[in-house]
Order: C-alpha cells, then structure tokens, then sequence
C-alpha cells in the first residue's frame, strides 16, 4: 500500500495523457482507443494523488530532482485536487461521448489534441510558479483554439482565429506581470512571492496587466467578445470542453494569484472584479434570452456564469479558505452542468439537423433523456435546490447578505430568474409540435447517456459541498500538525 | 538614466505599438504581426530587467524565460498562420467574420 502511495501521480496525470496524444499522432488508426485508455488512465491518477495528498497533505514534486528556484516544482493542495478532479470527470464523460460522435476522420484530429489539451489543464493544475503557468496556460490556449477550428467550416475557422488573437493577447500581457514581479521580488514561486511582495508601483502594473489577461482569456464581461463565435461553432463534445474546463484554467490562475499576492492590498480592484462579474451576469443572460440559437444561447449562459465566478472576489474578506472553497465549488459545479448542457445541445442537433431553438419538434417525447439532460443541467444553472449551482449561489448570496452587499444579491437573484427564462424557453419548444415537423435522426445511447450522466453528477455534487470545503481544508490541518513541513518525493 | 531602462522603455513602447495595431488593423496578417511586435516587446523588457541596479552579474533566469517564450511565441504564430491561411482559402479574404459568421 505504501509504495503505492509513493508513487508520483501528478507526473503520471501530465505523461500519460502527452504520450497517448503522441500515440494518436503517430498511429491515427489507434486513436480512439489511445484517447480513451490514457484520459481513464488521468482519472485514475487523480485518484491516486487525491488518496495521496488526503494521507500526507501538500503534494510537491521537484521535477528531475532540481527543485526551486533552479527546477520546475510540481505542487497540488486541496484548491488544485479538485481543479484536477474537475477536469479529470467531466473529460471523462465528455471522451465516451465523443467516442460515438465524430466521424473517423474528424476523430483521428479530435483524440491528439484533446488529450494534449488535458496533458496541459493537468500541468497548470499543478504548477506552483507564476511562469510555468505562463507555459501551460499558452499550451492550453493553443489546443483549445486548434480544437475549435476542428471542423474547418468558415464560422468555425473566424471564431478560433477571433480566439487565438484574444488568447495570445491575454498571455502577452500575463507575461509582462510576471516579468515585472520577478523583476520587483526575484522569485516566480508563489509561496516565495508571497512572502516578499510588498505594494508599490511594479506590483500594481503587474496586478493590472495579469488580471486584464487573464480575465480576457475567462471572458470576463466586457472582454467576453471572443466567447460566443468560438464555442458556438465549435463541434458539441469541444465546446462542452472549451466552457467546463479552459476558462476556469486562466481563472484558477486569477484566484490563485489572488488569494496568494494580492487579495490583501488590492480591495478597490476586487470590487471592480465583482462589478464586471455582476455585469456579466446581467448582460450574458439577456443576450441568452435574446438567442434564437441553442448553442449560442448556451454560449452566453457561460458569460452569464463566469460572473458569479468573479463575485467572489469582492466578497473574499471572509478568509481565503471560505473564498477558495466557494470558487472551487462554483466552477466544478457550472463544469458539470455546462457541459452536460453542451453535450445534449449536440444531441439536439444531431437529431433535429439544425440548432434553431423554435423549430425543436417533439424532443422530449422522441430524445427523453437528452431532454432530461438538459432539464438537470438547466436546474443547476439556474440554483433551483438540491443541485450544486444551488448550494454554490446560496453560499454567495448568504456572504453578499452577511457584508451587506444588497447590490450583488440582487444581481444574483435576477441572474437566476433571467437563467429560468432562457433554459424553460428551449424546454418549451421541446415540450411542443414545431410549424414544420421534422422527421428524428438516431441518436447513440451513449451520446444520451454522458450528457445525462453528468447532468446528473451536477445534481450530486450538490450533497457533496462539505466534502468540498473539507478538501480545501485539508492541507491548513495538515500543515497545522506538522508545523509546516511539507512532503517531497 | 541606465541602459536597462532604456531597454525596459522601449519594451513598453513596442508593446504598446503592436498594441494598437492589433486592434486598429483589419487585416488577419498584421494582426499576428503585431502580436509578434508586442511579444518582442515583452521579450525586451524581460532581457533588460535581468540587470538589476547595484548588482555586477545580469540574472540569467530572464534569459531562460524569453527562451522559453520565443518557442511558444513561434508555434503560437505558426497555428495563427496555419488558420489565417485556412480562412483565406475558404472565406476568399483574410479578415474576421463579423461576430457570428451568420
């Protein structure tokens, strides 16, 4: 048992998937098969590193054995384990889905750069410096824009070209903060940075510029420009990828860089933080309610939701484990609900022949589970108990009430009634008879099933907040015991 | 007024051009270019503040950072390239689709 404990499963979470991608690249007839063995094999890993971190608290890896400030450290507390576990169970539903939905030929371009792309979101998961983040979030950033282009039609081609401008705009202008903080503290280790950083002129151009990149690249309201276009036209199973999971990577950064350097000094910003996500709530679910497109309307709900990612800064004064618990919370429980809602868009799709959201003919009586899907997933985006987004708006609203922050309560509240509107809008046309019926197309089991599974998960995690928060705690208990001493391998 | 904020100076400057190139220009090409122009910028300001004021030796950490940043800067253009050349072929012009492409 011990020497299972030993061993490195955060290395193996970022190998495995970067050799099965290299595999599909070099054996394209073995793709799937690769694809599916290697993102099975990151869930179990991230099981393996969770078992790990639960028995010896922080995870640290000195990679090559070099160690900071040398060497490329590899670290993961409770805040990354669930980011891990996030990626590793909604890739996993949305990789047996899209097992059955592309063609032969789209797969073997599918399978490689998905599994790049979760060998990268891996990577950022368990990076402890600022320009190792850097690094991953480019790889990240450019097999999600290579994924989006996937199809080659020319609305997929604009919006991934519209993505990678606004992407790579967003890391420039990360990386100019982080030349500014090593500059300014001669560390980009985080936990150093920490103790060094002291507010002065370089450190607040450094929050400036990381916080507009990075907030671009999480489509922050109004840098949200490049959202719609790119997972709107992007095929189901990649933009059920692009909304649970690349955003919350350049967001992670945001809330780690928070709530590690500058949530002390930096209240004025954080209440513009809050305003811009109270902003983003109410605009993207207008613009939801105003689509007549399913996959657009979906799009907009994420801007809709990234805005409650980003109340929470303004709302940090709590304590940072309170703060990293509720953003951890929110973003798995919007992963799973979204994707699952993407997914059963692509059955919609898929089974109508097109995505006008009026002309949905008879869907829940001809697609029960994909409606179902989408209904679950519906309730968590809109906080209707017992699913998480519930339990992750309640918790919101109860700090914003306890500060006194009637004004984002309120927001919050009409983000939910507006979320009502656009969700019961698709489940209204797909209770009825369309003008112009059309005939079903089949659609796989197993495509229905992923989405409705992972509706479900949304649903479940709902039970789950305090196991949540406990993972979040685990490594202060930890810490507190041992005076401090932190495992290495 | 030392060479190295100099340097930091004129860093700041070509980011701030490509900057504005970037979103001024319509065509797709000379949006990279500037991305290119404002990644050379940040390479620049990184090199010059390697040498920190008081101290004889230049920290060679910078220079591994824009190393590192010149191999993504390249396969970053080289995709960027790749999709412009995808989107002239198939839309008969290298500009972006107005929002979304219907």
């Amino acid at each position: 048992m011990s020497s299972l404990l030993a061993i490195d499963w955060g290395v193996i979470a970022i190998l495995l998937p970067l050799a099965g991608g290299t595999a599909c690249v070099l054996w394209p007839a073995l793709s799937k098969p690769a694809g599916l063995i290697s993102v099975t094999g990151v869930v179990l890993a991230i099981a393996g590193l969770g078992w790990r971190i639960m028995e010896n608290g922080i995870y640290r890896h000195a990679v090559g054995g070099w160690g900071a400030p040398l060497g490329i450290d590899l670290f993961a507390d409770g805040l990354s384990l669930i980011m891990l576990i996030m990626t590793a169970l909604v890739g996993l539903g949305i990789s047996f889905y899209a097992r059955r939905y592309f063609s032969p030929r789209d797969a073997v371009r599918f399978w490689p750069i998905w599994l790049f792309l979760l060998a990268a979101l891996n990577a950022l998961f368990l990076s402890a410096d600022i320009f190792n983040l850097y690094v991953t979030l480019e790889m990240t950033g450019l097999a999600a824009v290579a994924l989006t282009a996937l199809t080659g039609r020319i609305d997929a081609l604009g919006g991934a070209m519209r993505y990678l401008l606004a992407t790579l705009l967003g890391s420039l202008a990360y990386l100019l903060g982080v030349a500014l903080l090593y500059h300014d503290a001669g560390s980009v280790d985080i936990a150093t940075l920490a103790q060094r950083i002291q507010p002065n002129a370089a450190v607040w151009t450094a929050l400036g510029l990381m916080s507009a990149g990075l907030a671009l690249k999480t489509a922050l309201f109004p840098l949200s420009f490049w959202l719609p276009p790119a997972h709107a036209s992007a095929p189901a199973p990649v933009s059920a990828l692009l909304s649970a999971l690349v955003v919350k990577a350049s967001f992670y950064i945001l809330l780690r860089l928070w709530l590690e350097l500058f949530g002390d000094f930096a209240q004025g910003a954080s209440m513009l933080l809050g305003l811009l996500g109270a902003a983003a709530i109410l605009w993207g679910s207008l613009q939801a309610l105003r689509q007549t497109r399913i996959k657009l309307l979906v799009a907009y709900s994420t801007v809709a939701q990234i805005g409650y990612l980003f109340l929470i800064y303004p709302l940090a004064s709590a304590g940072n484990g309170i703060a990293a618990g509720m953003a951890a919370y929110l973003a798995f429980s919007h992963a799973l609900a979204k994707s699952a809602m993407f997914l059963a868009a692509g059955n919609l799709m898929l089974f109508g022949g097109h995505d006008r959201i009026a002309d949905l003919d008879r869907a829940v009586q001809r697609l029960p589970l994909t409606v179902a899907a989408f209904a679950l997933a519906g309730v968590s985006i809109m906080g209707l108990p017992p699913s998480s987004g519930f339990v992750g708006k309640w918790l919101l609203l109860d700090a914003a009430m306890s500060q006194g922050r009637w004004d984002l309560a309120v927001v919050m509240i009409i983000g939910g009634l507006l979320a009502a509107g656009y969700i019961f809008k698709v489940l209204g046309y797909a209770f009825t008879q369309a003008e112009v019926p059309h005939d079903a197309r089949a659609v796989p089991a197993g495509m229905e099933w992923a989405a409705l599974l992972l509706a479900i998960g949304a649903i479940l995690l709902g039970f789950m907040a305090s196991e949540i928060f406990a993972l979040i705690a685990v490594d202060l208990v930890v810490n507190a015991d041992e005076a401090g001493t932190v495992w290495t391998a | 007024m030392t060479n190295a904020f100099l340097y930091a100076l004129a860093g700041s400057g070509l980011f701030v051009l490509g900057l504005h190139a970037l979103v001024m220009h319509a065509h797709v090409l000379r949006k990279i270019l500037a991305i290119n122009v404002m990644g050379s910028g940040v390479f620049l300001i990184l090199v010059a503040l390697a040498r920190r004021s008081g101290e004889t030796t230049t920290d060679p950490v910078p220079h591994a950072m824009v190393i590192t940043g010149i191999v993504v800067a390249v396969s970053a253009t080289a995709l960027a390239l790749a999709l412009m050349l995808k989107l002239a072929e198939k839309s008969g012009q290298a500009v972006l689709p107005d929002k979304h492409g219907d």
